[in-house]
């Protein structure tokens, strides 16, 4: 089976149109009507539901942003009452960038539903073993990738993050198929095995579904390579729904946005104007079948391309290209969203002043790597050895707890970090992507 | 008694080392002892000169990171088992080293040697009492 539901996924364009603007009306009445927060923004624009009448009036209506979810904490942005939620997640960011979102029934449905075809684009069905190595808990990866594997009839592994050795050992013996974790860790199992001495035909992994971080070109063929497999990049974000938002198929020309219940548009970041397929601009979704924490105009703040062209797969389904940068600052490490700002309150907490600090991300056999330096300050500074290693300890801590990534922290010489006359520059990446 | 001693922050780059004593040269302050503790991306100086006062000043106004500690001087024989009576005076009184550094003697039958410890007072009068030659900080700095 190719797909997951044909009637969706191939519907020719005209017709989606319609599905959507249908839902797109639909749901423009549930929030203006459940959510004080939407109803107010419209009504200060001079909009009414009734001015929502397809999908061409979308640019009416106001942008969302990650800042609105956090003004509204916990459930403030909810369109149900709290009894129709059964599930709450959040979002991978952490101290003070946390974002909740909830599920009703209906909701893990249709999250089952789109990562159902996700996982049937990497050729998973019934008869696969699918190990969900994404992490389980608030994180959406791991029970998203779950539940949609349910949903296909697979056999699903539900073994979480981590233990490798004990990864290696269940895919050989419990005759895993396919594989859902982060691409880095995925090249740490492929590296794990060949370690362990497994050869690819100990196993039976056929595919993987790759996400939660950007991954290049030449990382899927060295995980394609070491693996023996399909590997396939998915897009997912929690305020949208969690994975399954968007998924290669086998062609790997970019990733179909599930459409029938999440309209994309690329907008110019700066004039907020809507560009037209082909153009790269920020990524901005409209949730139109979600229940629970519907979103209009979602700045995913990821910068991409959009194509609508038929795939060769037969899927009529927008494409998204690999997201090629954000509009604002976060970085993700190692599958983990870090903002500047949360490094910056750490060493706030250990030093007396702001400090000058600059983060420099490198990938290293294929891992990402984080190195924080910090300009030495009287206040810090010792003449003993050990009391400055406890400072860096300190920071690695520091950071460590906040952000669960272990970082090396370097401590150099006052005014040797650049200092700019506008916004500071807090970020070297030198990964390829 | 006390010994003025200048700690400098240093990266482990080529030509800070040099910068630092460039600096002090221009202004005419004499080192007299030195040390460093390095681990691989920084090293502390710790410098012995004849105007600490000016030295940390200069070095704070060039950009550098300076602080100042007490550390004490003292001679000990120029022989087998000079240094170790003088440390056998300080560990029975369970007076802990932090870190110690010799002198660019310039008598002949004495080592010249820095100690940094927990607790300064004592410790100089632990060694006074025992005869070991605390050096006075006049004098370390003419040297």
């Amino acid at each position: 089976m190719q797909y997951w539901n044909s009637t969706y996924e191939c519907m020719p364009r005209e017709e989606l149109r319609k599905v959507q603007s249908e839902r797109l009306v639909d749901i423009i009445k549930k929030i203006y009507h459940n959510v004080p927060f939407y109803r107010s923004k419209m009504q200060k624009q001079g909009i009414e539901p009734g001015d929502i009448k397809s999908v061409d009036d979308l640019k009416k209506l106001p942008f969302t942003y990650k800042q609105d979810l956090r003004d509204n904490y916990p459930y403030g942005l909810f369109a149900v009452p709290m009894s129709e939620i059964v599930r709450i997640h959040a979002s991978s960011g952490t101290t003070g960038k946390q974002t909740v979102v909830g599920y009703t029934r209906k909701d893990i449905d249709t999250w089952a539903e789109v990562m159902a075809r996700t996982l049937t684009s990497a050729g998973a069905n019934r008869e696969s073993f699918i190990q969900v190595a994404y992490g389980y808990g608030l994180f959406t990866g791991g029970l998203g990738a779950h539940y949609g594997a349910e949903r296909v009839g697979a056999s699903v592994i539900p073994i979480s993050g981590g233990n490798t050795s004990r990864q290696l050992q269940i895919m050989k013996d419990f005759g895993t198929t396919h594989l859902a974790c982060t691409p880095s860790y995925a090249l740490y199992l492929a590296e794990a095995l060949e370690e362990a001495g497994f050869k690819k035909g100990d196993l039976k992994l056929r595919a993987g579904v790759f996400g939660a971080e950007p991954w290049s070109e030449n990382m899927r063929k060295e995980i394609e390579d070491r693996l023996g497999i399909l590997a396939i990049d998915i897009y997912g974000l929690s305020e949208i729904i969690g994975p399954g938002v968007a998924s290669e198929c086998h062609c790997k020309v970019g990733m179909h946005i599930q459409e029938d219940h999440f309209i994309p548009e690329i907008i110019n970041p700066d004039t907020e104007e809507v560009l037209p397929a082909g153009e790269k601009g920020e990524l901005v979704f409209t949730t139109i079948t979600k229940e629970g924490l519907p979103l209009i105009r979602y700045r995913t703040r990821d910068l991409t391309v959009l194509n609508t062209d038929t795939c060769d797969c037969g899927r009529t389904l927008t494409r998204m290209n690999k997201v090629t940068g954000r509009t604002d600052d976060m970085l993700i490490i190692r599958g983990v969203n870090v903002f500047p700002s949360q490094i910056e309150s750490v060493l706030l907490e250990i030093g007396e002043t702001a400090p000058h600090y600059l983060l420099i991300v490198d990938r290293m056999d294929n891992l990402d790597l984080l190195e924080v330096q910090v300009e030495m300050t009287p206040g810090l500074f010792s003449d003993e050895v050990k009391k400055i290693e406890e400072i860096e300890g300190k920071i690695r801590k520091g950071i460590e707890s906040t952000l669960g990534i272990n970082a090396k922290i370097r401590l150099v010489e006052p005014k040797t970090i650049e200092r700019s006359e506008g916004k500071a520059k807090r970020v070297i990446d030198k990964r390829k992507m | 008694m006390l010994v003025k001693q200048i700690s400098v922050f240093l990266e482990n780059k080529s030509g800070r080392l040099a910068e630092v004593t460039k600096t002090l040269g221009k202004e005419g302050i004499d080192i007299s002892a030195l040390s460093i503790a390095d681990t691989t991306d920084f090293g502390i100086l710790r410098l012995i000169v004849n105007q600490p006062e000016k030295a940390e000043a200069i070095l704070k106004e060039n950009g550098f990171t300076v602080s100042s500690t007490s550390v004490i001087a003292i001679a000990v024989q120029d022989k087998p088992g000079g240094l170790a009576s003088a440390l056998d005076v300080l560990e029975s009184q369970s007076i802990g080293i932090e870190y110690m550094y010799a002198f660019i003697g310039k008598t002949t039958d004495e080592a010249l040697v820095i100690l940094r410890v927990e607790d300064s007072e004592k410790a100089i009068q632990t060694l006074e009492n025992n005869n070991i030659k605390v050096i006075s900080s006049k004098d370390v700095y003419d040297l």
